[in-house]
């Protein structure tokens, strides 16, 4: 009785302590991203000096400074707003970046939950993220606003499926949706009979990896994809018009959001956490290391694309995911699914 | 269909949908959907500064469109009637601010052949070079920024940095980096300081790989050009009915430069350059023209740090100028096309009256033809392939 209740109990706090591991990996995720990409890596792209100057030695204190700003400003809502949903728009966008999270497994035992059906489930849920950016948008009361989010809207209908699509080709050969199970088949994979480092599946699946790269680009909103805020054309679109803590939440919804389908690309296609010859327990703590190490290289890669690319119009930006993407993702399973069966 | 009148406020109508029963009202609904007027402006991003534009849109395709100016009108034609000669140039670098020194040419010019004044030589050269300067300031900047109007941000930056070099140059000659009111009835205030001459032709360098950047990173990208060709496009009969000048009239393959067809002025006629056009007039076009004379700017004050002639800045000129009764009536290529001043003169110390015809006011009043039926991310490419400047268009 008392055995069972002292593992309930662990069991909860478990529970708990992943909950808060996860709420604070957000922050975290989109701090970093921020601060590493958005602020040094484009000031050094884009010879900037501002981002450089604030705290002394190479700008540090810069993004706390955007910080006290952000938390410094006025909470405005328009007069003409849908006020409670003007409200609860930035908290969806977090919500569905927070359930990604929720399968992703940095570790054999850090993950908070090892679905069976992780992957389907890590996608659909951050597909949740443009109901948020509907309400942003007509609840601004703004017609740029609108535009923007009709505009995500028709982005994500149209990126969705060659995303879920590229993802098909991993889980054809892993044989399994479970993050995890993807990451224990990468783990114990040979390449030509040598199972050193085991298999990553961007050796086999790198048709899948650009695909799904290209695709988390427009899931994401950034350049060359990023039409429903495109600062030049309809002024930062659906949050045009939020202001301080909550434009604050956009922000950490979209670095974060980053950082999950980095975490998502790096887990299917680059082995995830696993380390070579390593189990158990160092697994644990080696895993949430080299897994970090794995998506900062992913976010280079968006990163990298987005300070370099200008912005594909609207239509354009349907035909290359209808005519090409799609496409070259059915193709792209086909293949998979021949060798699979043939080898 | 009904319409109600208010007592008291004549001018209002009911709308007279709001009379018919629920169920019509339900059928017009779904029968005809409304435009959408969006205002682009006047605080937006991409207009410059105040322009305004009305779009109504439907859908995202643009129906009308209507620039509204006059948001930074300054009344410089109005003001030049309460100054004297001299400081008739302060007011005027402030027309197309990216610019200056090339909108001080003009207005002296006139000025001087009231006067039957000639600048000397020297004078004259510096004048070429310091406009050939203050053009590739201009279009580095253009060239830059055309990329941020499409989405890519760098660009940008590397615009602002290169311009930069440009700029301290026309400072280290002027004492002004945007205003530099250098011009003077005769000539020009100062020689050249020492060392300036090594100086540019460093900097020129710069200018040289700068556009050889820019070529590859914003002209030579595949999405640039899917963005850009076919987009905006001026055939050239209706540039020239609509005043469209300078680069924008080029890129529609007109090829009409005053620099060179114009009345002569400056030292245009002894150096060796070309008039580059294209036939295409899209936005892509301008971008290519604007970038081919940057190069032959670069390399016109290449040949104006050669050829240098020497002797005296300035003319004989009275100390208190007083410019004899006459008209005159001078217009120059700018960066953003053609400029002229309208001088009349009743003797004064100041001019009786000074029109003053900007390329960006003509070059804008295309927009309502040009916008028609285009989607609105390609509103702000037009507008910002069209490089117009607000203080040019309002003065």
């Amino acid at each position: 009785m008392i055995e069972t209740l002292a593992v309930d109990l662990a069991w909860g706090w478990i529970l708990a302590i992943k909950t808060a591991v996860v709420l604070s990996i957000i922050p975290f995720g989109a701090l970093l991203l921020g601060y590493v990409f958005l602020l040094k890596m484009m000031s050094h792209m884009q010879s900037r000096l501002g981002p450089m100057d604030p705290g002394g030695f190479h700008g540090w204190f810069q993004l706390i400074g955007d910080g006290i700003k952000f938390l410094q400003k006025e909470d405005i809502t328009p007069e003409g707003a849908d006020r409670r949903v003007f409200a609860l728009a930035p908290a969806i966008i977090l919500v569905s970046t927070f359930l990604v999270y929720i399968v992703i497994p940095v570790g054999p035992r850090l993950i908070v939950r090892d679905l069976d059906v992780g992957i389907f489930f890590a996608l659909a849920v951050s597909s949740l993220s443009v109901i948020g950016v509907l309400m942003a948008g007509w609840a601004s009361a703004n017609k740029y606003a609108l535009i923007g989010a009709l505009r995500a809207a028709g982005q994500l209908i149209a990126y969705e499926l060659p995303l879920v699509l590229a993802t098909v080709g991993v889980v054809i050969q892993a044989g399994t949706m479970s993050l995890q199970g993807i990451v224990y088949a990468q783990q114990n994979g040979e390449i030509f009979g040598w199972g050193g480092i085991g298999n990553p599946f961007i050796l086999t699946q790198i048709v899948g990896f650009l695909l799904f790269l290209t695709a988390a680009q427009a899931e994401l909103t950034q350049t060359p994809f990023d039409m429903p805020v495109a600062e030049s054309e309809i002024v930062g679109g659906y949050y045009v018009e939020y202001t301080g803590f909550r434009f604050l939440f956009f922000f950490m919804g979209e670095f974060g959001t980053a950082f999950a389908f980095a975490g998502i690309a790096a887990t299917l296609f680059l082995g995830g956490w696993s380390v070579p010859w390593v189990d158990g327990t160092a697994a644990d703590v080696l895993g949430p290391i080299v897994m970090l190490t794995k998506v900062m290289l992913v976010s280079f890669l968006i990163f990298w694309v987005r300070f370099t690319y200008p912005r594909f119009r609207e239509d354009q930006l349907q035909s290359i995911a209808w005519k090409y993407l799609i496409p070259l993702s059915l193709v792209n399973i086909l293949v998979t699914g021949i060798l699979k069966v043939a080898i | 269909m009904t319409t109600t009148e208010i007592p008291g406020s004549p001018d209002f109508e009911i709308d007279p949908r709001a009379l018919t029963p629920l169920a019509d009202q339900r059928l017009d609904i779904e029968l005809q959907s409304e435009d959408m007027v969006l205002n682009i402006g006047p605080q937006h991003p991409a207009t410059h500064g105040t322009l305004r534009v009305v779009v109504r849109l439907d859908g995202e395709r643009v129906v009308s469109a209507d620039p509204v100016i006059g948001y930074m009108h300054r009344g410089y034609e109005k003001l030049t009637e309460y100054r004297t000669y001299p400081q008739v140039t302060t007011l005027i670098n402030r027309i197309d601010w990216l610019s200056s020194f090339a909108n001080e040419v003009p207005f002296i010019h006139a000025a001087e052949r009231i006067m039957g004044v000639e600048a000397p030589p020297r004078a004259e050269w510096i004048r070429t070079a310091l406009t050939e300067l203050s053009r590739i300031a201009t279009f580095i900047l253009f060239l830059g920024e055309m990329g941020l109007q499409v989405g890519a941000i760098t660009p940008a930056f590397y615009g602002f940095r290169d311009r930069e070099h440009v700029l301290n140059l026309i400072e280290a000659v002027t004492g002004g980096r945007f205003h530099p009111n250098f011009n003077r009835i005769g000539g020009i205030k100062d020689d050249l300081p020492a060392g300036w001459i090594n100086e540019t032709r460093r900097v020129m360098g710069l200018m040289l790989e700068s556009c050889d950047q820019f070529e590859d990173l914003v002209a030579g990208n595949e999405i640039f050009q899917a963005r850009t060709r076919g987009c905006g496009i001026i055939p050239a009969d209706v540039g020239a009915a609509y005043g469209v000048s300078g680069s924008n009239l080029r890129a529609s393959g007109v090829d009409w430069d005053l620099r060179r067809d114009g009345q002569p002025y400056l030292a245009y006629r002894e150096l060796d350059w070309k008039v580059f056009t294209h036939p295409d007039g899209d936005t892509f076009a301008r971008y290519w023209v604007r970038l081919q004379e940057t190069r032959e700017a670069i390399r016109m004050v290449l040949q104006i740090l050669d050829g240098l002639p020497a002797g005296p800045v300035m003319a004989k000129v009275p100390r208190i100028i007083k410019v004899p009764a006459g008209e005159a009536w001078v217009n120059t290529e700018n960066p953003l096309g053609e400029m002229g001043y309208y001088v009349i003169s009743k003797g004064a110390t100041g001019p009786f009256r000074v029109k003053i015809r900007t390329a960006s006011f003509s070059n804008v009043s295309i927009l309502p033809w040009l916008l028609k039926g285009v989607y609105v991310p390609d509103v702000v490419t037009i507008l910002a392939g069209l490089y117009f400047i607000l203080g040019d268009i309002d003065r």
